[in-house]
C-alpha cells in the first residue's frame, strides 16, 4: 500500500506545480463537504443594509447586491462545481466507453456509430449543448446533460481509437484465437488497459464542463438563477463591475483554478502514460 | 603515412557529467583510408562519431579529450561554427536513410542547401546533379525534383552521401549506413563508399557492429568495447591473428560457413551498462582467460611489429607478456 | 487529388444531411406543442392555426423535412416568428459582425500562438518555456466570458482605449475606425485558442526536432536558425495546420458568449436571444448554417494539408 502510494507521490512532488494543483482541487473537496461549517453565513442569507461590501470585517471577499456574504456563496458553490463535474464525468465515461468498444468489437456497427459520432461533432460543442437546453428545459441536471453529450463524443472516439489498438495486439489476438469470449477480451484485455488514458480523458472533461457550465450560466441557461454555482455569480455581478469588481474576482478565480488544477493533473497522468495512447487522448 | 586528417585523442563523453558513455577513446584517420569502428550496440561508437561530428544529442557533452580535423582542434564546435571557423571539411552519412531526409523538401533542395554553406562559388543546381552522377543516381535531372518518399531506401542512402560529399569533406563518417538496406543493395553502397574514399582521397570512419563488413572494406579496424578500444590494428593481421579475447570472441560469433555445428560460439554474459563498468578490464567478468591481475587497476597496452594494438594483460596468439 | 476531393466531399455532405436531420428534428423534441411554446400562453387559436401552417406543421413529419430542407437548399430558411423578417435575412444582418470577430481573432491567434510556441520549443525546459508554457495552460482554463469582463474592466472603464460594447458597421460613419470596438472582444476570445495553438506548435516543434532529418541538417552545417525555421517549423506547422477546423469550432461556441458580453450585433448572440425568445427557426437556421461553414472549413484544411505534405498519397 505504502509502495502504491509512493508509486503516486513521488513524480507529483517532482512537479511542484501539479502538487499545488492537487492541493487546490482538495480544498473545494472540503468545502464541498464542509460547507456548512466553513461557511459564516448561509448562501442565501440576504442582508439589505450590507449591500455590495468591499472585502473586509466580517465578510471576507465582501457582499453581493443583496447583502449576501461572496466567501459564503463561492463556498457552496463548489458543491455545484464538483456535482456538474463528476455528472458530466460520469455521463460521458458511461455513454462513451460502451460506444467506443463497441464499435471496435463490431465494425459494422461501429461504421454507423462512430458516423453518428461524427455528425455530433459537427456541431460547435456550446451549440450543442444549447440545443439540448432547449429541448430539456433550463436546470443542473440538463446542464449536466447538456455538457455530458459534448464530451461523449470525444470520449467515444478515444475509447475507440484505443479499443482498436488494443485488439489488434498479439496477446488479445492470441486469446481470441485461443477461443476466448468476447466479454473475457472486454473484460480481461481491453477495459483495463482503457483506465489510464480514461484517467487523463476523465481529468480534461471535468476541468471543460467548469468552463461550460459557467458558460451556460452566465448565458442565464445553465443552473437556476437561485442556484448558488460560481456562473450565476458572475452572471449575477456583470452589472455591478464598475461599483464591485471583487464580485467579478473570486467566483471567476475558483472556476480558474479548479480548471487549471484540473489541467495540470490531467497533463501530468498524460506524460505518465504509455506513449502508444498518449497521442490520442487530448483536446 | 601521410599526417592523420582526422586524430581523435583520449576522447570522454559523458551523460550530465557523470556517467561516460566514451571513455578515453583515441584513434586517428588519414587520407585515402577507411577505419572500421566495430562494436556490439550501445559500445559507445556511434557516440563517438557524434561527437566528431559536433552532433552530440544536449543531455551529451564531450568532458575530456580533443578531436582535431586537421590541424584544428573541433572538440566542441558544432557544425555551423566549424564552417564559420573554416574547419567544417567533415560530414556524415547516418544509418536510417528512410527517416533522415526530410520529407517535405525536395532532394534538390536539401542537396543544395549543403552546397551553399560549403561551396558558395558554384552553381548549386550544376553542382547538384554532378554529385548525384556521382554516386550513380540515374537520371539526376529528373530525381531532383523529386521527394524522399518516392525513391527507394538504397536511392535515398545514395542521396545522403550526396549530401555528405556537398561539404567537401576531407573526411566522411558513416554510422551503420548499410545495416537498414537489402544485402545487393547492401554490396553497392559500400562499393561507391570505396570508390568515393579512394577517388576523392577522403578519410573514412567507418561504424558498424558487422565484421564481415569491415573485414571486405575497411584497411584498419578498431574494436569498441564498454566505451573504451580494446583493440586496433591493420584489417589482415587483426582478423589473422587477434590479440585481444574480446575481438576473437565478436569473431568466433560470426557465421561460420564451413562449420557444421548450427550453434554459433557466443560470449557469455552480456557487455556492462554506462556507469556500471567494472574496474580494471571492463571484459573481464566476461573473459575465459581472466585472472586477478585483470580486475584492478591500468590495463596495459601491448604493441606489435605489424601496427597491431591491445589493451590486454593476457593476449591471444603471444604467449608473452609486454 | 480528384478523386480525393470528390470522396472528401461526398464524406462532408453525408455529414451535412445528417447534421440537418439533427437540427429538423430538433423542433420536434421540443416538449410540447412548439406553437405555443413560441406563442406564449395567451395566444389565440388563430394565431396558432397560422403559425401552424407558417411553420408547416400540418404536414406528415417526413414531407416536413423534404419541403424545410428543400427550400433551405434554395436560400430560404424560413420566417423569424419574433422580427417577422426571413431567417436568412436575420443572419445576414449579424454576418458583418461575426465575420470580422473571427477574422480578427484568427488574426491574434496565428500572430501570438505560432511565433510563443516556437518561443517555447527553442528554450525547452529553460524559464521561459516553462514560464510560457504554465501560462498557455492558465489560459485554457480561463472562461471567456471572464475575460471579455476584466478587459472591459481595465480598458474600457479604467482607462477608456477601446469601448466597452456594441459594434457599428465598418459602412456605417466611422468606417474602418468602428473596428476598434472589436479589439476586446477579439482578444478575449483569441485568449483560450491562441494558448491551445502555443501548445500545439510547442509539442510538434519538439516532436520534429528529434526527427533524424533535423540532424542531417544540423550536420550540413547549416545555421541553427534556419534548421528551426526550414526544417523544423516547417514540418511543425503541418500539424498545427490541422488543428485549425478544431480551432475554429471552438472559436464559434466562444463567439457565442462573447457576443453576448461585449452585447455584439453578431449571429451568436442572435442564437442565445433566439433561445431565450422560443425563435425555433432562427435557431436552426443558424445552427445548419455554422454546421456549414464547419464543415466546409475542415473541408479546406484536409485540403490544404494534404497539398503541404507531398507524403500522403492523392489517389
Amino acid at each position: 500500500m505504502i509502495d502504491i502510494l509512493r508509486h503516486w507521490t513521488r513524480p507529483i512532488a517532482a512537479r511542484p506545480l501539479v502538487s499545488i494543483g492537487a492541493a487546490f482541487l482538495a480544498v473545494i473537496v472540503m468545502f464541498a463537504i464542509f460547507a456548512p461549517w466553513i461557511a459564516p453565513f448561509g448562501p442565501d442569507e440576504i442582508d439589505p443594509v450590507n449591500r455590495l461590501l468591499p472585502p473586509g470585517d466580517g465578510h471576507l471577499m465582501g457582499t453581493d447586491h443583496f447583502g449576501r456574504d461572496t466567501f459564503s456563496r463561492v463556498v457552496y458553490g463548489s458543491r455545484l462545481a464538483l456535482l456538474i463535474g463528476v455528472g458530466v464525468v460520469a455521463f460521458a465515461l458511461a455513454s462513451g466507453v460502451p460506444i467506443g468498444v463497441l464499435s471496435a468489437l463490431y465494425p459494422k456497427l461501429g461504421t454507423v456509430l462512430m458516423r453518428m459520432v461524427d455528425v455530433l461533432m459537427s456541431f460547435p460543442s456550446l451549440l450543442l449543448a444549447l440545443g439540448l437546453i432547449v429541448i430539456l428545459g433550463q436546470g443542473v441536471f440538463n446542464a449536466i446533460l447538456a455538457i455530458g453529450l459534448i464530451y461523449l463524443t470525444t470520449t467515444a472516439r478515444i475509447v475507440y481509437g484505443v479499443a482498436l489498438r488494443l485488439r489488434a495486439e498479439p496477446y488479445v489476438e492470441a486469446a481470441r484465437s485461443m477461443g476466448a469470449g468476447t466479454w473475457w477480451v472486454v473484460t480481461r484485455h481491453i477495459l483495463p488497459n482503457m483506465i489510464s488514458p480514461l484517467m487523463v480523458q476523465a481529468s480534461f472533461v471535468f476541468a471543460f464542463a467548469q468552463l461550460g457550465a459557467a458558460a451556460l450560466d452566465f448565458l442565464g441557461l445553465g443552473a437556476p438563477p437561485d442556484v448558488p454555482s460560481w456562473g450565476n455569480m458572475l452572471a449575477e455581478s456583470r452589472i455591478y463591475i464598475t461599483r464591485a469588481s471583487w464580485l467579478l474576482l473570486w467566483p471567476g478565480l475558483m472556476i480558474v483554478l479548479t480548471a487549471f488544477s484540473l489541467n495540470l493533473v490531467g497533463d501530468w497522468l498524460r506524460d505518465r502514460m504509455d506513449p502508444r495512447f498518449r497521442e490520442m487522448v487530448g483536446k | 603515412m601521410s599526417a592523420p586528417i582526422l586524430s581523435v585523442d583520449d576522447l570522454v563523453v559523458s551523460v550530465a557529467r557523470t556517467v561516460d558513455i566514451v571513455r578515453g577513446v583515441s584513434f586517428d584517420i588519414a587520407p585515402g583510408e577507411i577505419l572500421g569502428l566495430v562494436g556490439e550496440s550501445g559500445c559507445g561508437k556511434s557516440m563517438t562519431s557524434l561527437a566528431a561530428m559536433g552532433l552530440l544529442p544536449p543531455a551529451l557533452a564531450v568532458s575530456r579529450g580533443s578531436i582535431r580535423l586537421g590541424e584544428t582542434d573541433v572538440t566542441r564546435l558544432a557544425p555551423h561554427e566549424r564552417v564559420e571557423q573554416g574547419c567544417g571539411r567533415i560530414a556524415m552519412v547516418f544509418q536510417e536513410p528512410m527517416t533522415s531526409l526530410n520529407p517535405v523538401l525536395r532532394i534538390g533542395d536539401q542537396i543544395e542547401e549543403a552546397i551553399r554553406v560549403h561551396d558558395p562559388d558554384v552553381v548549386p543546381a550544376e553542382r547538384a546533379r554532378e554529385l548525384l552522377d556521382l554516386v550513380r543516381i540515374p537520371d539526376a535531372e529528373h530525381q531532383l525534383s523529386a521527394f524522399p518518399h518516392e525513391l527507394s531506401g538504397g536511392m535515398r542512402q545514395r542521396v545522403m552521401i550526396a549530401i555528405a560529399l556537398a561539404c567537401r569533406p576531407s573526411v566522411l563518417i558513416a554510422d551503420e549506413p548499410t545495416t537498414a538496406l537489402d544485402v545487393t543493395v547492401q554490396r553497392q553502397v559500400l562499393g561507391l563508399i570505396r570508390e568515393l574514399c579512394d577517388t576523392l582521397d577522403m578519410g573514412v570512419l567507418f561504424i558498424t557492429h558487422d565484421l564481415g563488413v569491415v573485414a571486405q572494406l575497411a584497411d584498419r579496424v578498431a574494436v569498441m568495447y564498454a566505451g573504451g578500444l580494446v583493440e586496433t590494428g591493420d584489417v589482415v593481421p587483426l582478423f589473422g591473428q587477434p590479440l585481444h579475447p574480446y575481438t576473437a570472441g565478436l569473431m568466433g560469433c560470426l557465421p561460420d560457413p564451413e562449420s557444421d555445428d548450427p550453434l554459433l560460439a557466443t560470449i557469455p554474459g552480456s557487455a556492462p551498462r554506462p556507469g556500471g563498468v567494472p574496474d580494471g578490464c571492463p571484459f573481464a567478468p566476461r573473459c575465459p582467460r581472466v585472472q586477478d591481475v585483470c580486475r584492478r587497476g591500468v590495463v596495459p597496452v601491448i604493441h606489435t611489429e605489424t601496427g597491431q594494438a591491445a589493451r590486454c594483460h593476457f593476449p591471444l596468439n603471444r604467449e608473452v607478456a609486454p | 487529388m480528384g478523386r480525393y476531393i470528390i470522396r472528401r466531399t461526398g464524406a462532408a455532405i453525408a455529414t451535412l444531411i445528417a447534421a440537418s436531420i439533427v437540427i429538423f428534428a430538433f423542433i420536434h423534441l421540443i416538449p410540447g406543442d412548439p406553437v405555443y411554446v413560441m406563442l406564449g400562453d395567451g395566444a389565440t387559436p388563430e394565431q396558432v392555426a397560422a403559425l401552424r401552417q407558417r411553420l408547416g406543421l400540418d404536414e406528415p413529419v417526413i414531407a416536413q423535412y423534404f419541403i424545410w430542407a428543400g427550400n433551405a437548399l434554395q436560400g430560404d430558411l424560413g420566417q423569424s416568428v419574433f422580427f417577422e423578417t426571413p431567417v436568412t435575412q436575420v443572419i445576414a444582418d449579424g454576418a458583418e459582425t461575426s465575420i470580422l470577430l473571427a477574422l480578427i481573432t484568427m488574426v491574434w491567434i496565428i500572430a501570438f500562438g505560432i511565433p510563443v510556441g516556437v518561443l517555447a520549443a527553442i528554450r525547452q525546459g529553460k524559464w521561459v518555456d516553462q514560464g510560457l508554457s504554465g501560462l498557455a495552460m492558465l489560459l485554457a482554463s480561463v472562461p471567456t466570458f471572464w475575460v471579455g469582463l476584466y478587459l472591459i474592466l481595465i480598458f474600457a472603464v479604467g482607462l477608456g482605449w477601446f469601448p466597452s460594447s456594441g459594434y457599428p458597421s465598418i459602412f456605417e460613419e466611422g468606417g474602418l475606425s468602428n473596428l476598434r470596438y472589436l479589439v476586446l472582444p477579439s482578444l478575449a476570445l483569441a485568449a483560450p485558442n491562441a494558448a491551445l495553438i502555443l501548445r500545439l506548435t510547442r509539442a510538434s516543434m519538439l516532436d520534429v526536432s528529434r526527427e533524424d532529418y533535423v540532424r542531417t541538417a544540423r550536420a550540413k552545417g547549416i545555421r541553427p536558425s534556419r534548421v528551426v525555421v526550414r526544417h523544423i517549423l516547417r514540418n511543425a506547422l503541418l500539424a498545427v495546420v490541422s488543428a485549425f477546423g478544431f480551432t475554429f469550432a471552438a472559436l464559434i461556441s466562444e463567439a457565442v458568449v462573447t457576443e453576448t458580453v461585449f452585447a455584439l450585433p453578431g449571429v451568436g448572440r442572435t442564437v442565445v436571444q433566439s433561445i431565450l425568445r422560443r425563435d425555433y427557426p432562427v435557431i436552426q437556421g443558424v445552427i445548419l448554417i455554422i454546421v456549414c461553414l464547419y464543415l466546409v472549413i475542415n473541408l479546406l484544411v484536409d485540403l490544404s494539408y494534404r497539398m503541404l505534405d507531398p507524403r500522403v498519397e492523392l489517389e
